[in-house]
């Protein structure tokens, strides 16, 4: 029987009643992966041996006992590779611990049995940053996932995942969820502890669900958000089921419709889709109410300063020191530093180190890193003003349907455009979810996805994963 | 998107800064590259933030402060284990400074 299309709640329910077991839910996993992966390349490495040992012992009295979840190849699992698709980290990197997000599904009975492809470190729209290989769109093997969590789209799209976790910097849990057709969760700045994720920009990097319904990304939201002492900027919050009033509908909701994100520039196929699930809400008793996000046009630009500023920070412990790639035969220290970091990153992460080392780099500290963090706290003041008037925010998630695979490679700034519709979340450190409203057919007939976006007030997931719902359950 | 202010990133330099070494083509491809993004940054330039204040503002208005008292951490073999090359329960590299 084939179980991994299934959604975790239904396979929950299956499991407990007794009519099937963990093994028969690994065993199809197993037949997916072996099936689909060699030409969608979701996986970077898999054991499937111990996800079957795993699933012998598994607790079923668990929220998640029993269930097997992929996860992005830039969380820690102790005892599993974590190479951020990097050669840098690739073949010589175990992790020696557990990210706290892992140690929370570990707990709640959760099966960890591989690792899904990505952008290098995060960076990127496409997954084609990888350093290890290409993954392809289910629904349109010549196109990409999206990215940077692309594996793990792809891999819950080709049900080849039950459900999936992967980071968001600037869109990168969101964005392949649209372009897949699944559903994604950008938690609020603060719900979910980034310990033991490979950092990237530490001021907007939230760990999120991929699945394949808004009720099992309420479910694993259940499970990974909460205070960490390992995390500083986690946040301490009330215990909260967001599976509860998921199906309550919209009715009396008021939702903004930011004029400056319905401008020109989107694909008007994507913008019919994107306008019908937004009527579909209107019918379902919610409120449109037209908003004004008015420093939306800086976003893109405050965004290229700041992640980059804090990557090129960031990234400078992979030195060639204590773990990962080393050049053999240094001449002194500094030319292995210098060595090792070229040989081990690809050229989005230099680009973007070089970028963020400019940016910070003395007698531009404040015409670019300060300035931007002033536009920043404009941003985020935008929609606070908004959630005074509106309960969640509409909008595409992307211009574009997925993008054929090498389209815009040599054109990195004109892939950041395209990120215009997620990285403001992330700059407000508000939260935000991409769920699928309908499909495009493409000049060669194949049918791609479109997702709707729904942002919410720090801290509000809550009314999101309802909004979201009620999109789910239109169509 | 260009303006008539746009410093020329100095990639070779920057690259120094950032321990980075790179090839000649590298370098000019960036040098393109790096040149547009900054161009395009540049629209901030149209806003005026002189009187804005909302600089410094924190991702988190809360701070969390633990008490300063040591707990288990992972153990030096495990933290080696990783290491390129290590010696006597040290992580081994060239040499820093002259006897």
């Amino acid at each position: 029987m084939e179980l991994s299309n299934q959604s975790i709640t239904s396979l929950r329910k299956q499991l407990t009643s007794g009519d099937i077991c963990s093994a028969d839910i690994i065993g199809s996993l197993a037949n997916a992966i072996e099936k689909k992966d060699g030409e969608i390349g979701a996986y970077l490495s898999h054991d499937l041996d111990a996800a079957r040992k795993a699933a012998k012992t598994a607790d079923l009295s668990l929220p998640l006992g029993g269930i097997p979840i992929a996860i992005k190849d830039n969380i820690n699992v102790k005892g599993q590779p974590c190479s951020c698709a990097s050669r840098f980290l690739d073949g010589s990197y175990t992790s020696p611990y557990d990210a706290t997000v892992i140690s929370k599904l570990r707990a709640a009975g959760a099966i960890l049995y591989g690792r899904t492809n990505m952008d290098e470190f995060a960076m990127g729209s496409t997954t084609e940053n990888s350093a290890l290989g290409n993954t392809r769109n289910p629904h349109d093997l010549t196109r990409a996932p999206g990215g940077s969590s692309g594996g793990s789209a792809a891999a819950v799209a080709s049900h080849s995942a039950i459900a999936a976790l992967g980071s968001d910097t600037g869109g990168s849990i969101r964005q392949p969820a649209s372009y897949c057709g699944v559903v994604g969760l950008k938690p609020s700045y603060g719900r979910v502890s980034r310990y033991g994720l490979v950092a990237f920009a530490s001021s907007l990097d939230q760990i999120g669900p991929i699945t394949q319904n808004v009720e099992d990304s309420a479910l694993l939201l259940n499970t990974i958000s909460g205070r960490d002492a390992m995390d500083a900027t986690s946040l301490e919050q009330p215990d909260t089921d967001f599976t509860q009033g998921l199906n309550d509908g919209v009715a009396g909701m008021k939702l903004g419709l930011p004029k400056e994100y319905f401008g020109d520039g989107i694909d008007p196929a994507v913008r019919h889709q994107v306008d019908e699930s937004i009527k579909k809400l209107e019918s379902a008793g919610a409120e449109l109410v037209e908003i004004s996000l008015p420093h939306t046009e800086y976003a893109v630009a405050t965004y290229y300063i700041i992640a980059p500023a804090e990557a090129s920070s960031n990234l400078s412990r992979f030195d060639g020191v204590r773990y990962g790639n080393r050049v053999e035969n240094p001449n002194d220290i500094i030319d292995l530093y210098r060595r090792s970091r070229e040989q081990g990153f690809g050229p989005e992460v230099k680009r973007r180190i070089i970028l963020g080392t400019y940016v910070l780099s003395s007698g531009y500290y404040d015409a670019y890193y300060n300035k931007a963090q002033k536009v920043k706290g404009l941003i985020k003041r935008d929609f606070e003003n908004a959630y005074q008037k509106v309960d969640a925010i509409l909008s595409p998630v992307t211009p574009n349907v997925a993008p054929v695979i090498g389209a815009d490679k040599d054109n990195p700034l004109q892939q950041y455009l395209a990120d215009i519709f997620t990285i403001s979340a992330n700059l407000a450190g508000i939260c935000g979810i991409s769920v699928p409203c309908g499909k495009v057919t493409s000049e060669s007939g194949s049918q791609l996805p479109v997702g709707l976006q729904i942002l919410g007030p720090h801290m509000g997931e809550q009314a999101i994963l309802k909004v979201a719902r009620a999109v789910e359950s239109s169509d | 998107m260009s303006s008539e202010r746009t410093e020329q990133i100095d990639v070779r330099y920057v690259a120094k800064l950032a321990r980075i070494d790179l090839n000649e083509a590298e370098c000019e491809t960036f040098q393109e590259q790096l040149s547009a993004i900054l161009g395009y940054i540049d629209t901030l330039k149209d806003l005026d933030l002189d009187t804005t204040d909302t600089e410094g503002q924190p991702a988190v208005d809360d701070n969390y402060l633990r008490e300063d008292v040591s707990r288990p951490s992972l153990s030096q073999e495990d933290l080696l284990r990783n290491a390129p090359e290590s010696a006597k329960g040290q992580v081994r590299v060239p040499k820093v400074v002259d006897a």
